[in-house]
């Protein structure tokens, strides 16, 4: 059996745990077994629909007590479930980073972080996984019988297939957590920028905080988040979660707009993952250029406004 | 108050990145060798300015790893701490790290383990996890806030999307990010101290691996940019709108 941990935020399954769904489902099919969830604390959506995922059971331990995160007490609880698992799947998200190798050191079960692909199962168990901050892979091979593996949430799609899945409540009594959440701080009305499929990004080049509008604009019209190069955030021009690069968050949306942004290598090492990268910069020297796919050499204070405009043309057509 | 901070030896963030011996070896040819950023900006500097708030605080640094190790550990006894450690050993497999870590760990009776949110190199995010399962500690991960309060640590960590508050007793584990200090430089005074701190070198534990590198990639080469003239950015909006397909 292939067991997927479902994260969830705010009463909702996260979007990355679909992927790992759809991830665990496949390594199931491939090799002819199937893939369940475990589920831990409450939610609003329906756990049953995750069967739409290829899951055909979800574990669940519906204790609203639970939704106090403990990684101690949630790695107990996944131990559990996973007694007949012999992959267990995690988004690598901060949730599964914090997790999974709890559970790796319970199980015994070598773990692979920053799983980029699904396994080659040719020559025993190899997982691609990226390293030097997104600007290589590694092959790993995993020697331990159980294996866990930690997917980069936007590297695997998500793949419906129908279903409903069986939803069954793990009949076990929890631990008292040691860590206790005081509090959230969630930033409503954003999209999450580790999760976005579109990130539009800006740097120094834009000379000031009170030049973002044309990078938020054009974020919401897109449904996209937006991000920042390091000296933004540390000059506290725009807050330091949206900071990418190889001291802040990694990303790999589908499509990443950078205005204004050099490319140093220290940046590109958080966004050389993305899929489309755009880039905008006035000088046609500026490194970024090497990486982009596509790219405009002009004034972002001209560029910008004339982009908007035919977005927004493109969405009202 | 006792504690313990976990430094790693990384490249230079500008460190070219090749392979050797049928692309599974790094190439360490010319490679400078740095503080992993998040060991020492963030875990090392905090663990010192608690120091620095509490003199009677005792702080180790340790590193697993080769005598290629000692010049960062110096560097990190430069900028702060009492001793280091360093755990003579091969750092091919994480959990194999953690067992010696967790060894030094379980003897030194530490209130508190500060490691970085993950090293640059092999980007695992796993050894302050596995070190706290290995001991039965809490484990507090991508913090960005740390502050002792009555005894208890209360520590703000990054959730995707925001930012939670925790709190949870001693002793603890946690993996340090932006937010928890601002870096710092070694001064004259901390680099000539550091020449005679105690670096104790110690064997190996018997530790499991449960992985190994099989081979490296790099990614595949970009095809190139596509330049769009400035004077008509809705050319670069249909491209990526039909070419490229990404709205
Ligand atoms: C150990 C280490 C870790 C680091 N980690 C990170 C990291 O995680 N993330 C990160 O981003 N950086 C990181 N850095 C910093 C990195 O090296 C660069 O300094 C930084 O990325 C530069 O930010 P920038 O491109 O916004 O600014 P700049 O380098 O100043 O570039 C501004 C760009 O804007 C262009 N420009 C100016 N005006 C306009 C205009 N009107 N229209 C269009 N373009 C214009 C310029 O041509 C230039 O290319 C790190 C550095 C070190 C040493
Ligand atoms: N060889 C090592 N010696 C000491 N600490 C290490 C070593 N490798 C990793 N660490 C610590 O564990 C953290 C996470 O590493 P990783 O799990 O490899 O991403 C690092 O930021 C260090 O604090």
């Amino acid at each position: 059996m292939v067991l997927v941990f479902i994260d969830h935020q705010d009463g909702h399954i996260k979007k990355t745990s679909f992927e790992a769904a759809s991830y665990a489902a496949k390594i199931a099919e491939v090799t002819g077994t199937t893939a369940e969830g475990i589920l831990i604390g409450t939610v609003n959506d329906n756990v049953a629909t995750l069967g739409n995922y290829g899951l055909t059971k979800v574990h669940t331990i519906a204790d609203t007590a639970l939704n106090n995160f403990d990684a101690h007490v949630y790695t107990k609880i996944i131990a559990t479930a996973a007694e007949k698992a012999d992959v267990i799947v995690f988004s690598n998200n901060t949730t599964g980073k914090a997790i999974a190798p709890r559970l790796s050191v319970r199980l015994k079960a070598g773990l692979i972080s920053g799983a980029a692909a699904l396994p080659d199962l040719s020559n025993g168990f190899t997982v691609k996984k990226t390293v030097f901050s997104g600007k290589a892979f590694a092959n790993i091979t995993v020697n331990t019988p159980k294996k866990i593996i930690a997917l980069n949430p936007n590297s695997f799609n998500v793949i419906t297939t129908g279903g409903t899945a069986e939803v069954v409540a793990l009949n076990i009594t929890p631990d008292e957590a040691k860590v206790q959440v005081v509090s959230t701080d969630l930033v409503k009305g954003e999209v999450p920028l580790g999760e976005a499929d579109i990130v539009v990004s800006g740097g120094r080049g834009l000379k000031g905080p009170e030049n973002w509008g044309m990078i938020t604009e054009l974020a919401e019209l897109l449904g996209a988040a937006t991000a920042c190069s390091r000296p933004v955030a540390d000059i506290n021009w725009r807050p330091h979660h949206e900071h990418v690069g190889q001291t802040g968050l990694a990303i790999a949306p589908n499509l990443y707009i950078a205005v204004g942004i050099s490319g140093a290598i220290q940046h590109l090492a958080g966004v050389n993952r993305s899929k489309t990268i755009v880039v905008i910069n006035k000088d046609p020297e500026a490194p970024f250029f090497k990486a982009a796919d596509y790219g405009i050499v002009g004034d972002a204070f001209e560029v910008m406004p004339k982009i908007i405009e035919a977005v927004k043309k493109l969405k009202a057509s | 108050m006792k504690i313990l901070v976990c430094i790693s030896k990384t490249p230079d963030t500008t460190a070219k990145i090749a392979f050797s011996n049928n692309n599974t070896k790094f190439e360490t040819a010319g490679v400078q060798w740095i503080i992993n950023p998040y060991d020492e900006w963030y875990a090392l500097v905090r663990a010192i300015e608690l120091k620095e708030s509490d003199p009677t605080t005792i702080l180790h640094l340790i590193n697993v790893g080769g005598a290629e190790s000692d010049p960062i550990i110096r560097k990190a006894l430069a900028l702060g701490g009492d001793e280091a450690i360093r755990v003579n050993s091969d750092t091919s497999d994480s959990f194999n790290i953690a067992t010696q870590i967790a060894a030094i760990a379980r003897d030194g009776g530490y209130d508190l383990i500060f490691t970085g949110k993950e090293t640059i190199d092999y980007n695992g995010s796993s050894i302050g996890g596995m070190v706290a399962e290995i001991l039965d500690l809490p484990y507090i991960s991508h913090a960005i806030k740390f502050d002792l309060e009555a005894g208890n640590a209360v520590v703000v960590r990054e959730i995707d999307g925001g930012e939670e508050t925790d709190k949870s007793a001693l002793p603890l584990v946690v993996s340090c990010q932006k937010g928890m200090a601002e870096q710092r430089i070694p001064n004259m005074k901390g680099i000539m101290g550091a020449r005679t701190k105690p670096l104790k070198v110690v064997e190996a534990v018997t530790a499991e691996s449960y992985t190994t590198i099989a081979s490296f990639d790099l990614p595949p080469a970009k095809a190139g940019v596509k330049l769009v003239s400035a004077e008509s950015p809705e050319e670069l909006v249909r491209l990526l709108h039909e070419e490229a397909k990404v709205f």
